[in-house]
């Protein structure tokens, strides 16, 4: 279905979105200047992603728009006239129109838990891009290419902050501690499909069927696009626990997880995010600097 | 598509016609407006000039996904060609295959280097997955001495690491290898 596709891409986009902006928030803020600019660089590089995607899903949106239009309701939104382009996706969609997972709104907190989310969901990240590189729909695996570069960067720059934390000083242990404890609960859903997804996804034994031609990406089928999102659960906890390992973390036991995010239910703090984020677009429409 | 097709690509499309080599000259006038020293041919993000001497398109990979820089070097393609009389100009964005630092040009990493910046070691290195991993010895532009080390992966922009030099004692920023 066209509409999965969509919302398959938004949702990577919205990922990428507000992950990037609670980074922003460190900037000017950050422990030290060096770490400063690094969690910046990684907030941009995250935007960056998020811009590549929001400006394919604007593409099927403005080709498809009788399919499509039904499913962005918010008033902002459908005021715009022509054709949509990235920044109204951005900016104009309500809270409960956005399909990011819990874990990236999540606020920042200390450095630990900071530094802890970009881990989690980096691991993650790496791999979902080194399988989606490989899909038939030539955008998403070109998006995917580019940015796995430098996710892998982010991997490598927040698992030595892991293991630094981890096996650092008391006082540095408990937070990482405290940090895993508190965001644990959100890393569930990752790997659990939405309905989206499971119409886009391979099963997870079989490589992506590369039956795409350029230009007609709508004309693929759609069946094998996007890696199952179940089948990137083991390599992302070996990962994980071998890193808690070398930081001296204990790793949680199988626990509730909460779940909602790919399905527009979001914990409160999106909310308030959103409202900062989006306040100069929403009161001086289609303003620039 | 392999580094060196990828390379070969770039020198098959150079290797044509008499107007589309006089853009590629032109384009010669854009630099960067983070590394003024390098123009957008050095950096190896022209992926593609067609023209037919009255119009221009101009295809281009950004270095970075998030390098706020390419919407300027987009803008100042675009003035610099209609400064010579193109209309219209368009530019068009690919993303793949992605760009790497083995496409900029020994002439840019000369440049770099004369301007302060460590050029990207030629070896294609890019991000290990193992933590605590260093790249093999940047070579210190001030000094050329190669006791150096690294302060922070993540420099000024998005394309470069902070470097000091334990010789000479500067601190550098180095080009990093993507
Ligand atoms: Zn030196």
């Amino acid at each position: 279905m066209i509409s999965d596709k969509f919302l398959y891409t938004l949702f990577l986009a919205d990922n990428a979105l507000i992950l990037g902006h609670r980074n922003s928030e460190w900037t000017g803020h950050g422990p030290n200047l060096e770490q400063d600019i690094a969690i910046s660089n990684i907030a941009l590089d995250l935007v960056g992603q998020a811009r590549n995607l929001y400006q394919y899903a604007a593409e099927q949106y403005n080709n498809y728009r009788d399919e499509l239009s039904g499913l962005i309701t918010s008033p902002a939104f459908n005021q715009v006239q022509g054709p949509i382009d990235e920044d109204d996706l951005a900016y104009l969609r309500d809270v409960n129109e956005f399909r990011n997972n819990l874990l990236v709104e999540q606020p920042n907190g200390d450095w630990a838990k900071t530094i802890l989310r970009q881990f989690l969901f980096s691991c993650y990240q790496q791999l979902l891009y080194e399988r989606m590189k490989q899909s038939a729909d030539l955008q998403l695996a070109a998006i995917a290419e580019k940015s796995l570069k430098e996710v892998l960067y982010h991997v490598r720059w927040s698992g030595e902050w892991v293991i630094r934390l981890g096996d650092g000083t008391e006082e540095s242990k408990r937070r990482m501690q405290e940090a895993i404890a508190s965001l644990w609960k959100f890393t569930g859903e990752l790997f659990i499909a939405a309905s989206f997804e499971k119409a886009l996804a391979s099963a997870p034994t079989a490589p992506a069927a590369s039956t795409g031609a350029p230009g007609s990406p709508m004309e693929t089928s759609l069946a094998g696009l996007v890696p199952a999102p179940e089948s990137l659960k083991e390599t992302w906890l070996e990962k994980v626990a071998g890193t808690f390992r070398l930081a001296t973390l204990d790793m949680p036991a199988n626990s509730w997880m909460q779940q909602g995010g790919k399905d527009c239910i979001h914990t409160e703090h999106l909310g308030f995010l959103l409202a900062e984020m989006q306040y100069l677009q929403r009161a001086y429409p289609g303003s620039e600097w | 598509m392999k580094m060196q097709e990828a390379k070969n690509h770039i020198t098959d499309i150079r290797a044509v016609d008499a107007a589309t080599q006089q853009v590629w000259q032109y384009l010669e006038e854009v630099t960067d407006p983070e590394v003024p020293v390098l123009t957008v041919v050095d950096l190896g993000i022209i992926r593609g000039v067609i023209t037919d001497g009255k119009s221009a398109e101009v295809t281009i990979t950004p270095t970075y996904t998030g390098c706020p820089a390419m919407d300027m070097i987009s803008t100042n393609i675009r003035m610099v060609l209609a400064s010579h009389g193109y209309a219209p100009v368009t530019i068009k964005t690919i993303l793949s295959p992605a760009w790497t630092t083995e496409w900029m040009t020994e002439a840019g990493k000369e440049k770099l280097k004369a301007y302060g910046i460590a050029p990207p070691n030629p070896k294609q290195s890019v991000c290990t997955p193992e933590y605590f991993h260093r790249e093999e010895a940047v070579q210190c532009p001030h000094c050329n001495s190669f006791h150096t080390h690294m302060i922070s992966e993540f420099g000024s922009t998005a394309c470069k690491s902070l470097y000091r030099c334990d010789d000479c004692q500067e601190p550098f920023d180095y080009f990093k290898c993507h």
